[in-house]
């Protein structure tokens, strides 16, 4: 069996001087889809944030691959975080798209319009919206655009904190097919969630870890 | 051409009498300011007659340790003025600042008295505490809006910085929009002084020179003296603080700490 895609080993995040989660092991592995339970104030979202390698841990360490991360913009770029509320800078929808691949880890590899365009459409939504400015998107249509910006970036691992929380139910089914088609593209990755919808994350989910 | 006439202590107070037209405007007025006016007034004579004592004793000694001391003694309150003027504090702020206008000032003073005057001694006062003490009002307005500027985009920014590191943008990546930004911000005000310099405003230090007997062409060379020192000068402190702001909220690990970043305790 080859080595996980991302590890928490001995984790611990703490706020203050209150343990959100302590001694944690967490494995996330190729084909994996993987759902983080736990009540409001678990440290779901902060869990997603370890994996991504955005905070650092107050114990324990976070390995890529079984190794100790070293380089945490390639980590990052395998492992994407798609916040609930994204934040998506300033100008239109298509820059917001194509910020991620004038980064130097992404050297090589272009934004293709076309993907865009089928994603959005994917998605539900209209392929006008690459012209509007972020400032006047709706908190759903942001939600959109903040997992397409990661979908198109192809990661390894999917990070989703919420994310079709506020969405209509045939938008959420979109999204659910959008995240289906692209773990079923490639065998070598997997999806973490997290949701208030026990069914929904039972549906899109194979195996849960618990906080 | 002679020098300028000397003020004796009788001029010296027709002159503080000019000070009773604003005061009368703001008791007339009710503008609430006459005490403040009042007290920044006293405060503006009894600081410059200070001043006049101490640059008397500094010119006559023409000591090289003590004009030196006395340059990095002013480097070091408009350092900590600049800070002062911020909204935000992070740990090593007032180093960074100091730093920062120590560096920037000392370089420029020195290309400019060594390297362009070509003054001897190179410590002479007339020369290097105007200079330089020009220099460090103008690098305390760039340092204190770069800095500012760094500060309040990183904190509200902070989810968009957040948004392009996990999208596995490098701390430079993430911060370059912010940082440029911030320069920009301090080097607005000496770019637009520049511009209009000699049409809306006739400088203080070349009016200085006029008063003082100087033929205007040639008061008219230091200033344009001034300005390109001031403008590097502002350049380099502003980029030189941005910069080490940014190496304290940015670690090479590629983390963003909007954590160290405190408001100001007013």
């Amino acid at each position: 069996m080859s080595d996980p895609l991302v590890s928490l080993r001995d984790a611990g995040r703490r706020i203050g001087e209150r343990w959100v989660w302590r001694g944690l092991e967490l494995d996330v592995r190729e084909g994996d889809r993987l759902a983080v339970r736990g009540p409001s104030g678990a440290g779901k979202t902060l869990l997603l944030r370890a994996l991504a390698g955005l905070d650092a841990l107050d114990e324990g360490v976070l390995l890529s691959r079984g190794e100790p991360v070293r380089q945490l913009p390639a980590h990052r770029a395998a492992v994407a975080l798609v916040g609930q509320r994204p934040a998506l800078g300033t100008g239109t929808v298509r820059e917001a798209l194509r910020e991620p691949f004038a980064f130097a880890v992404r050297d090589g590899r272009a934004y293709d319009e076309d993907a865009a365009r089928d994603g959005l459409a994917a998605l539900g939504r209209d392929t006008g919206l690459l012209d509007q400015s972020v400032d006047g998107l709706s908190g759903g249509e942001a939600q959109t655009v903040g997992l397409l910006r990661a979908l198109l970036t192809e990661p390894t691992v999917l990070l989703l904190d919420e994310p079709t929380a506020g969405l209509d139910p045939e938008r959420t089914a979109a999204v659910e097919r959008a995240v289906a088609a692209f773990l079923d593209a490639d065998a070598h990755r997997a999806a973490v969630w997290t949701g208030h919808d026990a069914v929904q994350i039972a549906r899109v989910t194979d195996r849960a870890f618990e906080l | 051409m002679t020098g300028a006439v000397d003020i004796s202590l009788g001029q010296l107070a027709l002159a503080l009498g000019l000070l009773l037209v604003a005061l009368a405007l703001s008791v007339a007025l009710r503008l609430g300011l006459t005490r403040g006016l009042a007290v920044a007034a006293t405060r503006m004579v009894v600081q410059l007659l200070l001043v006049g004592l101490v640059l008397e004793w500094v010119f006559s000694t023409a000591n090289a340790a003590v004009i030196l001391t006395l340059v990095v003694a002013m480097a070091l309150l408009a350092g900590h003025a600049a800070v002062r003027r911020t909204s935000r504090r992070f740990a090593g702020i007032y180093a960074d600042a100091l730093v920062s206008v120590l560096g920037a000032s000392f370089l420029v003073t020195g290309a400019a008295v060594v390297g362009i005057l070509r003054v001897e001694p190179w410590y002479e006062p007339q020369y290097l505490i105007p200079l330089h003490g020009m220099l460090l009002g103008n690098a305390l307005t760039g340092i204190s809006l770069g800095l500012d500027r760094f500060m309040e985009g990183t904190s509200r920014g902070r989810a968009d910085v957040e948004a392009r590191l996990a999208l596995g943008a490098t701390r430079w990546e993430a911060a370059r929009p912010l940082f440029r930004d911030a320069v920009r911000t301090g080097l607005v005000p000496i770019t637009n002084s520049m511009a209009v310099m000699g049409i809306v405003s006739l400088p203080g230090m070349m009016t200085g020179q006029i008063l003082a007997g100087a033929p205007p062409g040639e008061a008219v060379r230091y200033q344009i003296l001034i300005m390109c020192m001031m403008a590097a000068c502002v350049s380099l402190a502003t980029l030189g603080v941005v910069g080490l702001a940014y190496r304290r909220l940015f670690t090479p690990d590629h983390r963003f700490h909007p954590d160290r970043l405190t408001d100001a305790a007013r």
